[in-house]
């Protein structure tokens, strides 16, 4: 069986789309790390960019659903061919949100520049904007080698992910506990800190997509949420 | 068919070829189109659409006149082709068809050989002065069907020896080898089997660079994925002229949605 | 599907399952019946057309030879003086020479020299008058013949003549038996094939009748038949198929073709004798005309025949021709035509065929007149198979009631041959196809 369609045109129409996902794919990462950065330095202009950024990021999101719907019209694909395309579309949903998430970390940003600086808090979420960067490039890596098990590999890493989390949503509270001027920056960071969780579990949602792309099937085991806060009471 | 990539560039202008005004056609007291308007363009592959009996092979005949072989056939309104009316009297319809090529729905390769079959329209019209002319077009033209690599060793062998599929294209490469402008194709797939019938799409696609093609096909399937601008055709009108993407995503007449999603028969 | 409210106690109506197996008994009988019935009428056929054969052979297979007589000939110069050539007692000096073989014979009896005589042909003086005319130096020497015996000594020898019979009713008396059985015995008689039956003209005397004439006749006229009837039938046909309008006026004609394929021979003959013969004073018995009759006979066959095949040419192969800009013309006599061909051959050779065997209007043109040279010309008087058959058959003598049958076995074998030519052309040309 040949990778080629008898019909050029069609294998053309695929790879377009493909590659405005992977376009699209590194326009986020940019966001992911360029939103970090802005806030560890405290840097508005960068965030800015961020913030303007992200109308490219929708515009691609529109494009990609226009194209797909214009291709299941036009060509009625089947088996993998249907099943790229329906990826392509979720992904390029996950992919729009996790870029929403990055506009939102830079607009907090801002404001948290003009506040006193709360120590230690940055260091973490860089640590977790950088895991979930990592997340996302590896995930979009096995999307273009079609490498589930790499893809898998992803799901799991979403565990260390929730519990940073955890643990920032800890250490916030202590702190607000400890120091009530700190709260409106705390709240921020809070903020900050579950939209990057947030990008994490859409990270995990591409890579399920990838997964699906690959073998065909659902993934069998619910994702594993190790994110306790809406359960856990603290006393204090 | 409708090329992604072309998103990112501009439309190109395209010329209008064959140009259609209130075209009436009458099959004795039977009114078998009524009043259809419509453009082709150069350089694009427009389909007629529509269910059995709605009247698009006949307007397709139409347009190399091949309706006057049938006696009872009569046919009003403005048909030009280049600007020059094709059923004005001045016109002879054997030059006609020089330029305006047909390919059927089942493949019709004269029991004569490859060569012959391929040589035959250009012999009548003169359009080779020697030999090694001739064997020039009919080389060209074998190419341009995309069947020259698997007929080149034998060209003296019949032209119903070969299978389906590549009579099909046997057929096309001896519709252009007159070097028509115009190509028209009724149902040139329905007698193919998926695998031959991939093929000839890929060859319409090719064409499409050089010539202007009309393809009446009974498979909305096929028109989406072969043409740039799609017609269709119901119970004699032109309900819906539009481009392809637009009508198969989002079409302006209910009729025309109902036939698409199968809501109709 | 069975019903619900059947009356109660009435039988289970049947599935269609059951109904079908119960009438399949009765199907498969009657289906053999047809297949037995189909057999037993091909086999009556294969009866009826082996007793004529076998018939035609039993009575005719003895024309295929004939007697000849090999004797020494003195060509005596008081007989035959050359200075009187052509002129000549030939038949003399035959006579005495077969006389020196038989020693019993008493030459000086004129009966028995008669008699002598006639045992040979009567073709026999002038075959010694053509070999000296030849060459004159023959005079005076002696030659070598082998010459035909007459009809009643090639019965006798062919022992169709019952020797038993009493000697009035016989053709050959009991002292010509002695004499034949002489030569016998000397091993002077013997009975090569009989070719003259092809090499000579019709004639008075069996023994020397052959179907030169009528082989020369029946060729000219069907190379005139097919040269006029061919050319005009297609081109008729095709007119009337390809051009021209569909009107009443078309129907009409194709209405009275069809009835001219019907219209009795005989009225063929008739019209012949009135119009070409009659108004435009053409020689009777001629070939010539005799082909012209055939044609007129043969070309609504031939239309016929051509408008069928024409009709079968696929319409797809018109259309393909046509869409590349073929004119209406170019279509028929470079697409249509040729794909026609096998159809058209195969109705040519069958009404050509038909034609070779048609008497009545070849007797009604006169070419039942008793000829005895083979015609030079389609313009010279001659006859033609199946009316050298009549002719013969009208004739009582023994040996032309073999020749009848042989000369039928021979019209029969043509016509069997062309038959052969159109199925090998039919299937030829089919392949391509």
């Amino acid at each position: 069986m040949s990778d080629q369609h008898i019909a050029t045109a069609f294998d053309r129409d695929l790879e377009a789309i493909q590659a405005r996902i992977m376009k699209m794919g590194g326009l986020v990462e940019a966001a992911i790390m360029d939103s970090a950065a802005s806030l560890e330095a405290r840097d508005e202009e960068l965030a800015e960019k961020v913030t303007v950024g992200d109308a490219a990021i929708d515009a691609l999101e529109d494009l990609i659903n226009e194209e797909t719907a214009r291709l299941i019209a036009l060509r009625a694909p089947t088996a993998v061919d249907l099943r790229v395309v329906l990826t392509v579309m979720k992904i390029s949903g996950n992919l729009e949100r996790i870029g929403d998430y990055a506009k939102n970390i830079a607009k907090r940003t801002g404001v948290l520049a003009q506040m006193p600086p709360v120590p230690g808090a940055t260091a973490s979420l860089r640590r977790m904007a950088r895991e979930v960067e990592r997340m996302l490039k590896d995930t979009l890596d096995a999307y273009i080698q079609r490498d589930a098990d790499l893809a898998r590999d992803v799901v799991e890493r979403d565990l260390e992910v929730d519990q940073m989390y955890n643990a920032l949503f800890r250490e916030f509270l202590t702190f607000m506990m400890e120091d009530p001027r700190s709260i409106t920056a705390c709240m921020h960071l809070h903020f900050i800190a579950k939209n990057i969780e947030r990008m994490g579990d859409h990270a995990t949602g591409i890579a399920e997509q990838v997964v699906y792309l690959v073998t065909g099937d659902r993934p069998e085991d619910r994702r594993v949420k190790a994110d306790d806060t809406s359960t856990s009471l603290l006393e204090g | 068919m409708y090329d992604i990539a072309r998103t990112e560039s501009a439309l190109e202008q395209t010329d209008i070829k064959i140009s259609a005004r209130n075209v009436q056609v009458f099959y004795g007291d039977t009114h078998a189109i009524k009043d259809v308007d419509v453009d082709i363009e150069d350089k694009t592959v427009t389909a007629f659409i529509g269910p059995s009996g709605c009247g698009k092979s006949t307007f397709l005949r139409c347009l190399n006149r091949m309706n006057d072989t049938i006696d009872i056939c009569r046919v009003q309104g403005d048909i030009l082709l280049d600007g020059e009316d094709i059923y004005d009297p001045k016109v002879d319809p054997v030059q006609l068809r020089a330029k305006v090529g047909m390919v059927f729905q089942k493949p019709n390769p004269f029991p004569k050989s490859i060569y012959d079959n391929i040589a035959y329209g250009p012999r009548i019209h003169g359009l080779a002065r020697s030999k090694a002319e001739l064997d020039e077009i009919v080389e060209k033209s074998l190419r341009r069907g995309a069947i020259w690599e698997e007929v080149k060793d034998r060209l003296d062998a019949p032209g119903t020896g070969l299978s389906g599929g590549q009579q099909q294209r046997l057929c096309i490469a001896r519709a252009i080898a007159t070097e028509p402008e115009v190509l028209l194709m009724d149902e040139p797939c329905s007698a193919l089997d998926p695998i031959a019938t991939a093929q000839v799409e890929e060859l319409i696609d090719e064409l499409r660079q050089s010539y202007s093609v009309v393809i009446v096909t009974h498979s909305m399937q096929q028109a989406a994925r072969v043409s740039q601008k799609t017609a269709f055709f119901h119970l004699g009108d032109l309900v819906e002229f539009g481009e392809t993407g637009h009508i198969f995503t989002n079409p302006e007449d209910p009729r025309t949605e109902s036939y698409i999603t199968g809501r109709i028969g | 599907m069975s019903d619900i409210t059947s009356a109660p106690g009435a039988p289970t109506p049947k599935s269609s399952t059951e109904l079908v197996a119960a009438s399949l008994k009765r199907r498969h009988r009657k289906e053999a019946r047809l297949k037995w019935i189909g057999i037993g009428a091909i086999g009556v056929a294969f009866l009826m057309l082996a007793i004529l054969v076998g018939s035609l052979v039993s009575s005719g297979w003895q024309a295929f030879t004939q007697t000849h007589v090999t004797l020494e000939v003195f060509v005596d110069p008081e007989e035959i003086p050359q200075e009187r050539l052509p002129r000549g007692g030939f038949d003399d000096a035959l006579g005495a020479s077969l006389g020196r073989m038989l020693p019993e014979a008493d030459m000086s009896q004129r009966s028995v020299r008669k008699s002598v005589e006639r045992i040979l042909s009567n073709g026999a003086q002038f075959k010694l008058r053509d070999m000296v005319v030849a060459d004159p130096a023959l005079i005076g020497k002696t030659i070598s013949m082998r010459v035909p015996v007459s009809d009643p000594y090639d019965q006798l020898n062919k022992n169709l003549i019952d020797r038993n019979t009493p000697e009035q009713n016989r053709r050959v008396k009991d002292n010509e038996i002695a004499f034949f059985d002489a030569l016998k015995a000397q091993g002077a008689i013997s009975k090569p094939l009989n070719w003259a039956l092809f090499t000579n003209a019709d004639s008075r005397f069996p023994e020397l009748a052959g179907l030169k004439g009528a082989l020369a006749g029946s060729f000219w006229a069907l190379l005139t038949c097919f040269l006029i009837s061919f050319p005009l039938g297609i081109g008729a046909a095709i007119y009337l198929e390809e051009f021209a309008p569909k009107n009443k006026l078309s129907d009409f004609i194709e209405v009275n073709i069809n009835n001219l394929a019907a219209v009795p021979s005989v009225v063929f003959g008739l019209l012949a004798l009135a119009v070409f013969i009659g108004w435009f004073g053409l020689p009777r018995s001629a070939p010539f005309v005799g082909g012209l009759t055939l044609a007129l006979m043969t070309m609504p066959t031939i239309i016929i025949a051509t408008r069928a095949a024409l009709k079968s040419v696929p319409p797809s192969i018109r259309e393909a021709a046509l869409g590349l800009g073929a004119s209406k013309q170019q279509v028929v006599f470079q697409h249509v035509l040729p794909l026609a061909m096998p159809g058209v051959l195969t109705g040519t050779i069958i009404g050509l065929a038909q034609a070779l065997g048609e008497t009545a209007p070849l007797l009604l043109i006169g070419m039942n007149a008793f000829i005895t040279s083979a015609p030079s010309s389609p313009f010279d008087s001659a006859t033609a198979l199946p009316t050298q058959i009549f002719i013969w058959a009208d004739s009582p003598e023994r040996g032309f009631v073999s020749r009848t049958s042989a000369a039928i076995l021979i019209l029969l074998g043509f016509l069997v041959a062309m038959n052969a030519v159109a199925i090998y052309l039919r299937q030829k040309f089919e392949k391509k196809w």
